[in-house]
């Protein structure tokens, strides 16, 4: 049997059980977010930065409903169009609570969210020298995830499909030739729709997902949390166990010796 | 009496007054804010959080107070 809790995703130089890692974005409330991602099983969760609400300071805040002491917030730069942007972001993020480990991801397109990678490509140059642990969204040109490995990236995170768009894995071909060519963590940061597109990502032998929207705003985000727990585990698992060969033909289960 | 002058400064985006000569950590203590669970930048530089007592605020300082939010 394969002992997956031996099985951990080290992500720069620290360790983690579980290969999920979901965002808190899109719950109708903080309880939901915090039931959702307890049921995930996931040690990571992404995070945004953003203006504190002055007005209402009896506003819930994230750090009440989900202990940074217990689970790993990973600081998104989402929402940062340019390399300025996302350097201001995470540097604010990192003095929150000394922070060292984020995310970065810096958009091109407002429509598609596609990532600019001229940009991200500088960010990340600029964040690993300042010290940063730097998880990059990225696109699936196994050249650029390249650039990004050799700048100090400490995670490649390519794109399923785009951001919240549920399409599952469109890019199966490019995933596998930048999971041959890395030794970095590689973790399907958007796109997926459903528990099964996690699967499919961890078979083709990434070391982790990220999830949020498929999670979210499911009908029953609890149970869909769950389902991808499973999914990433059951994955990891299969990927794991060596898959068989695929042939053409087909190959009877049983023996053709002793037929009556 | 001797009447204290108002300055105006931008906090979050949002115009405030208060006491000239205010320094930096009591306008933060006026709005609750929970030091532990922030970071905060004066004309766009970030400040060491252990150092806002010592900042005396200008006409014209914009403040910006963020924290870590539900994101994906």
């Amino acid at each position: 049997m394969v002992n997956l809790k031996k099985d951990s995703l080290i992500i720069a130089n620290k360790k983690f059980n579980s290969r999920l890692i979901v965002g808190t974005g899109k719950y109708n409330s903080m309880s939901e977010c915090a039931k959702a991602i307890k049921l995930s099983g996931a040690e990571i969760v992404t995070v945004a930065v953003r203006r504190v609400n002055i007005s209402d300071k009896n506003k819930p805040l994230l750090m009440d409903y989900i202990d940074p002491k217990k689970i790993t917030y990973l600081p998104n730069t989402a929402g940062c169009f340019n390399s300025k942007e996302a350097l201001r972001t995470l540097r604010l993020a990192r003095e929150i609570g000394g922070w060292k480990l984020v995310k970065l991801e810096v958009l091109g397109d407002k429509k598609n969210l596609f990532p600019d990678m001229i940009e991200t490509l500088k960010s990340t140059e600029v964040l690993a020298k300042e010290g940063f642990k730097v998880m990059v969204y990225c696109n699936d040109d196994p050249l650029m995830a390249k650039r990004l490995e050799n700048s100090g990236a400490d995670a490649i995170m390519p794109l399923a499909a785009p951001i919240g768009s549920g399409l599952g894995i469109q890019n199966k071909i490019n995933i596998q030739i930048i999971r041959k060519q890395t030794k970095l963590p590689l973790i399907i940061d958007a796109g997926l729709g459903q528990a099964s597109d996690a699967t499919i990502a961890m078979e083709l032998g990434c070391d982790g997902v990220l999830v949020n929207t498929a999670i979210a705003k499911a009908k029953k985000p609890f149970e869909m949390a769950l389902a991808f727990k499973n999914a990433v585990i059951a994955g990891r698992q299969s990927y794991k166990s060596g898959r068989i060969d695929k042939i053409l033909m087909g190959n009877p289960s049983s023996p053709s010796k002793g037929i009556i | 009496m001797k009447k204290i002058k108002k300055i105006k400064i931008k906090i979050n985006g949002k115009i405030k007054s208060i006491n000239q000569d205010s320094n930096l950590s009591l306008v933060l203590k006026n709005l609750k804010i929970p030091l532990n669970k922030v970071a905060i930048e004066l004309n766009e530089e970030i400040i060491d959080k252990k150092k806002i007592s010592k900042i005396k605020l200008n006409k014209n300082d914009k403040i910006e107070i963020v924290h870590f939010i539900g994101g994906g």
